[in-house]
C-alpha cells in the first residue's frame, strides 16, 4: 500500500494507531507503523484521533447579522472547535426562504473557505418563518438545503406543519422542528420553577416543549415519516422520546452541551450569558439528558451556536435575546462530560459525527478505507481559558467565559489536508 | 455599626442585627418628621438621583422627601423625560448619570435584576426602589418597622398576604424579612397568582380566604393590576373581589386586634373593603409616614456608611 502521508503517534479508542492516507481518503487505519522510505510522515504528538465533527444546529446570522457572526467568523470557529460540517439555520436577514440566499451562503462558504469547512444551509419550513404559509421546499432542496426547519419560531398551525412535513418528505429531506408552544412560553425569560419565582421572572415551563414534542411524535406516528426534535431540554421530553422509540416511530432528537453541564441555578445572578431558549432547566433535567444520550434515545450533540455582540447581552435579563456560542467550547465540554465519566469515546463519535451524518446524509469518517480523510487531532490535556483571545466567534456570549476549559483542537485535517492547527 | 453594604438591592443580603440597626435609626429620624422644622444638615453636599423608569407616586415622593430632610441634594428623572425612550440603553443611561457624580442612584425599574444589573456597572451606590416583580427592600422594611412600632417584636407572628403574589416584588421582598424576624408568613391566593414551586418557600399557602385569616395578625393586601385579566389569570374583578376581596368580617375571624396593610395604590372595593382601608385597623396611612423615615435610615446609612 502507497500512502501520501502518514500519522503516527497518535490514539483512537484508548489505543496507539497509525493512520494512512491517500488522494484525500483513508487509506488505512493500522495498530502497526505504516512508515514507508519517502512517505511524509506527521507527528500527532500524542492526541487523540476523531473524525471531524458535524454541527447539525448553528447559527452564522449572515446574511443581515453580521454585526453578530458571519460566514468566515463562524465558520473559523466551526473549523478551530472540529467541526468540518456545519447546518445554519434560516433566520437570516433576509430569512433563507427562497434559492438566492442558501446561494449566497454556498458561495461565501466556497470563496472563504474552499477546504473547508462545509457549510449546509437549512431552508426556511416556512416563509419569513412566519408559520402561515409553505416556503418554496423544492426550490430550496435543489439550492442545495440539506433540511427543514422554522429554528426560533415554532409552527403553531398544526395543518400546516403536517403539510410541510410531507412536502418536505418527498423531496428526501428532514424537518427539524423547534419544540415550543409560543403561548405556553409567552414573555418567559427562564425556566419556569424554584429560580423564576425567587428571582420574579415570568418563566417558560416545560410542558411549552413537551407539549409540542408530543405533537411531532403524534404526527411522525400518524403519517410514518420522520421528524428531528431540536434543542431538547427537560426530563418529559426525554421520557415522551423514549416511548416514542419504544413503539417504532420515526423521530430523532438532539441536545446541546450546556443543558448538559449547566442549570437554571447559574442564572441566580440574572446572568443573561446563560439566558438560551429552550432555557437551562434543573438538574433532574440534566441528568434524564445524559443518561438519553447514553442509551441512544436522544441521537445527537448539537451547539445551538447562537452569537450575539456584547451589548446586546449587557441588558437586564429579560431584555437580552436567547442564545449561547457554542462552536468555540463544545469540544472541550463534550471531552468534559468523558472525564466525568457521563459519556465515552466512542459516544461523542457516535453524538457528534456518525448519528448527525445519517440523520442528514452528509459525509462521515469511519476511518475505513475510502472514507474522506476529515479528522481532528485533539489534545485531551490542554487547558486554555475561553476569552477573546481562544474565541474565534464573533459572539462571546458563552456562560464559560473566563473558564478554564479542558481539551483543544490541535490539527485538523479536511480531505487529507492540514487546514487548522492551534499555535 | 460600620455600614459594610454599598448597595441594598433586596432584603437578604441583610443580617438580622442590621435589620434593627435600621430599625433603630428610623426611629430617631421618625421624631425630627414630627418636628416643626424638618430638616437636618447631615447630608448636605450629598447628591441622590432619583431614577424612576416606572411610574411611582408614593415611592418616588417618600424618597425626595427623606433626601431633602437630611439635605441631600436630590435629581429625579423619569422614564417619560429620559432618553430610555430614545432607545437608549440602561447602562448608557446610567454611566451618564454615573459622569454626573451623584453619591447614589436610587432606581424603580419595570425588569426583574434591573438594581443588580445597574450596581454591577456603577461606583456608586444603588438603592432598589422596586424592580419588576423581583424586590422592593425599602417597602419590606418600611412594613418590618411599621410592625415593629406597633408589636415590639415580629417573632411569633402570624401574618397573611393576600393576593396577586406572583406579580409582587413587596410579597417577596415582605416573605424573606419578615421570615428573619421570626414571623410566620401565609400566603393566600388563586393558583393562577401564585408563583411557580410556591412549594420551595418559607411559607404556608391557602386557596380559601375564610380559612387562611384565621388567627392572624396582620393581613397585607396586595393591588390586583387590571392587567391580570386581561392575560386570562381571572375571569373577572368581581369574581375576583367576592373570594379574595378582604372585608371586616375576614378581620373577625382574625386574632383580636389584628391589623390591615397595603402597599399603595389601593383599589377600593377590589382587594379590599374601604370602610376596612379607612377604619381603625389599617395601618396603611401609618406605612407611608413610616416609610420617609426608613428611608432616611436607609440613604444615611448608604450615604455616610456608619
Amino acid at each position: 500500500m502507497n500512502f501520501d502521508l502518514v500519522i503516527n503517534n497518535i490514539k483512537f479508542l484508548g489505543q496507539r494507531v497509525f493512520l494512512g492516507i491517500k488522494e484525500g481518503k483513508i487509506a488505512e487505519l493500522s495498530f502497526k507503523d505504516l512508515s514507508i522510505e519517502g512517505v511524509p510522515v506527521f507527528d500527532g504528538q500524542g492526541c487523540t484521533l476523531f473524525p471531524s465533527f458535524i454541527d447539525a444546529h448553528v447559527h452564522l446570522r449572515e446574511p443581515g447579522f453580521e454585526y453578530k457572526e458571519d460566514i468566515e467568523s463562524g465558520l473559523k470557529a466551526a473549523l478551530a472547535g472540529g467541526f468540518g460540517q456545519v447546518l445554519a439555520m434560516a433566520n437570516t436577514n433576509p430569512v433563507n426562504d427562497k434559492a438566492s440566499v442558501t446561494e449566497f451562503m454556498l458561495t461565501r462558504a466556497r470563496e472563504l473557505y474552499p477546504s473547508g469547512p462545509s457549510l449546509h444551509p437549512v431552508g426556511a419550513l416556512t416563509r419569513g418563518l412566519q408559520g402561515e404559509e409553505m416556503a418554496p421546499l423544492g426550490e430550496l432542496a435543489q439550492a442545495g438545503c440539506k433540511a427543514f426547519s422554522n429554528d426560533g419560531l415554532p409552527v403553531k398551525n398544526n395543518e400546516l406543519f403536517r403539510r410541510c412535513v410531507e412536502y418536505a418528505h418527498d423531496l428526501g429531506l428532514l424537518v427539524i422542528d423547534h419544540c415550543e408552544d409560543p403561548d405556553l412560553s409567552e414573555a418567559g425569560v427562564i425556566n419556569e420553577g424554584k429560580m423564576s419565582s425567587y428571582l420574579g421572572l415570568k418563566g417558560i415551563p416545560t410542558v411549552a416543549e413537551s407539549l409540542q414534542v408530543a405533537r411531532d411524535i403524534l404526527l411522525a406516528a400518524y403519517l410514518d415519516i420522520p421528524l428531528h426534535l431540536a434543542h431538547i431540554s427537560c426530563k418529559e421530553s426525554v421520557e415522551l422520546i423514549a416511548w416514542a422509540k419504544e413503539k417504532g416511530i420515526p423521530v430523532s432528537a438532539e441536545t446541546c452541551p450546556h443543558y448538559l453541564l449547566l442549570t437554571e441555578e447559574i442564572l441566580a445572578d440574572y446572568n443573561t450569558l446563560a439566558k438560551v431558549n429552550p432555557p437551562l432547566r434543573t438538574e433532574e433535567d440534566r441528568q434524564a439528558l445524559l443518561a438519553a444520550l447514553r442509551t441512544g434515545v436522544i441521537d445527537i450533540l448539537v451547539t445551538d451556536h447562537a452569537p450575539h455582540a456584547d451589548f446586546e447581552k449587557e441588558v437586564p435579563l429579560a431584555q437580552a435575546p436567547n442564545g449561547i456560542s457554542g462552536l468555540d467550547t463544545a469540544l472541550a465540554l463534550s471531552l468534559e462530560l468523558k472525564r466525568q465519566g457521563q459519556l465515552q469515546e466512542q459516544d461523542l463519535i457516535r453524538l457528534w459525527a456518525e448519528t448527525p451524518a445519517t440523520l442528514f446524509n452528509l459525509n462521515f469518517n469511519s476511518f475505513k478505507p475510502g472514507d474522506r480523510a476529515d479528522f481532528i487531532l485533539v489534545d485531551e490535556s490542554k487547558k486554555w481559558v475561553v476569552s477573546e483571545k481562544t474565541m474565534y466567534s464573533k459572539g462571546k456570549n458563552t456562560p464559560f467565559w473566563g473558564q478554564t476549559l479542558r481539551g483543544k483542537v490541535k490539527y485538523h485535517f479536511l480531505e487529507g489536508k492540514l487546514v487548522y492547527e492551534d499555535k | 455599626m460600620h455600614w459594610r453594604h454599598k448597595h441594598l438591592l433586596d432584603v437578604d443580603q441583610l443580617e438580622k442585627e442590621e435589620i434593627e440597626h435600621i430599625f433603630e435609626l428610623a426611629r430617631n429620624f421618625k421624631e425630627i418628621n414630627n418636628r416643626p422644622v424638618k430638616k437636618v444638615p447631615t447630608l448636605k453636599g450629598k447628591s441622590v438621583v432619583l431614577f424612576f423608569a416606572e411610574p411611582s407616586t408614593r415611592t418616588r415622593v417618600s424618597f425626595d422627601i427623606a433626601g431633602k430632610r437630611l439635605s441631600a441634594d436630590t435629581f429625579s428623572l423619569s422614564k417619560s423625560g429620559s432618553s430610555l425612550l430614545k432607545g437608549e440603553s440602561l447602562k448608557d443611561t446610567v454611566l451618564t448619570l454615573q459622569a454626573m457624580r451623584p453619591d447614589c442612584i436610587v432606581i424603580r425599574h419595570q425588569f426583574s435584576g434591573a438594581a443588580a444589573f445597574i450596581a454591577s456597572k456603577l461606583n456608586c451606590s444603588v438603592i432598589n426602589a422596586g424592580d419588576g416583580w423581583h424586590a422592593h427592600p425599602t417597602q419590606a422594611l418600611l412594613d418590618g418597622f411599621t410592625l415593629k412600632e406597633e408589636w415590639g417584636e415580629l417573632a411569633g407572628r402570624e401574618i397573611l398576604i393576600v393576593g396577586d403574589i406572583a406579580h409582587s416584588r413587596v410579597a417577596r421582598s415582605d416573605v424573606k424579612l419578615f421570615t428573619k424576624l421570626g414571623a410566620r408568613v401565609r400566603l393566600c391566593a388563586p393558583r393562577t397568582l401564585l408563583p411557580p414551586r410556591v412549594d420551595t418557600w418559607p411559607v404556608k399557602v391557602y386557596s380559601s380566604l375564610e380559612e387562611a385569616v384565621k388567627g392572624v395578625d396582620l393581613i397585607i393586601c396586595l393591588r390586583l393590576q387590571l392587567e391580570r385579566q386581561e392575560k386570562g389569570l381571572l375571569p373577572d374583578l368581581r369574581e375576583y373581589s367576592w373570594r379574595y376581596g378582604l372585608g371586616l368580617k375576614h378581620l373577625k375571624l382574625a386574632r383580636p386586634g389584628a391589623k390591615v396593610m397595603h402597599p399603595g395604590p389601593m383599589n377600593r372595593g377590589v382587594e379590599i373593603n374601604s370602610e376596612l382601608a379607612d377604619s381603625q385597623k389599617s395601618l396603611i396611612l401609618e406605612q407611608v409616614h413610616s416609610g420617609v423615615a426608613v428611608r432616611m435610615a436607609l440613604l444615611y446609612l448608604y450615604l455616610v456608611g456608619a
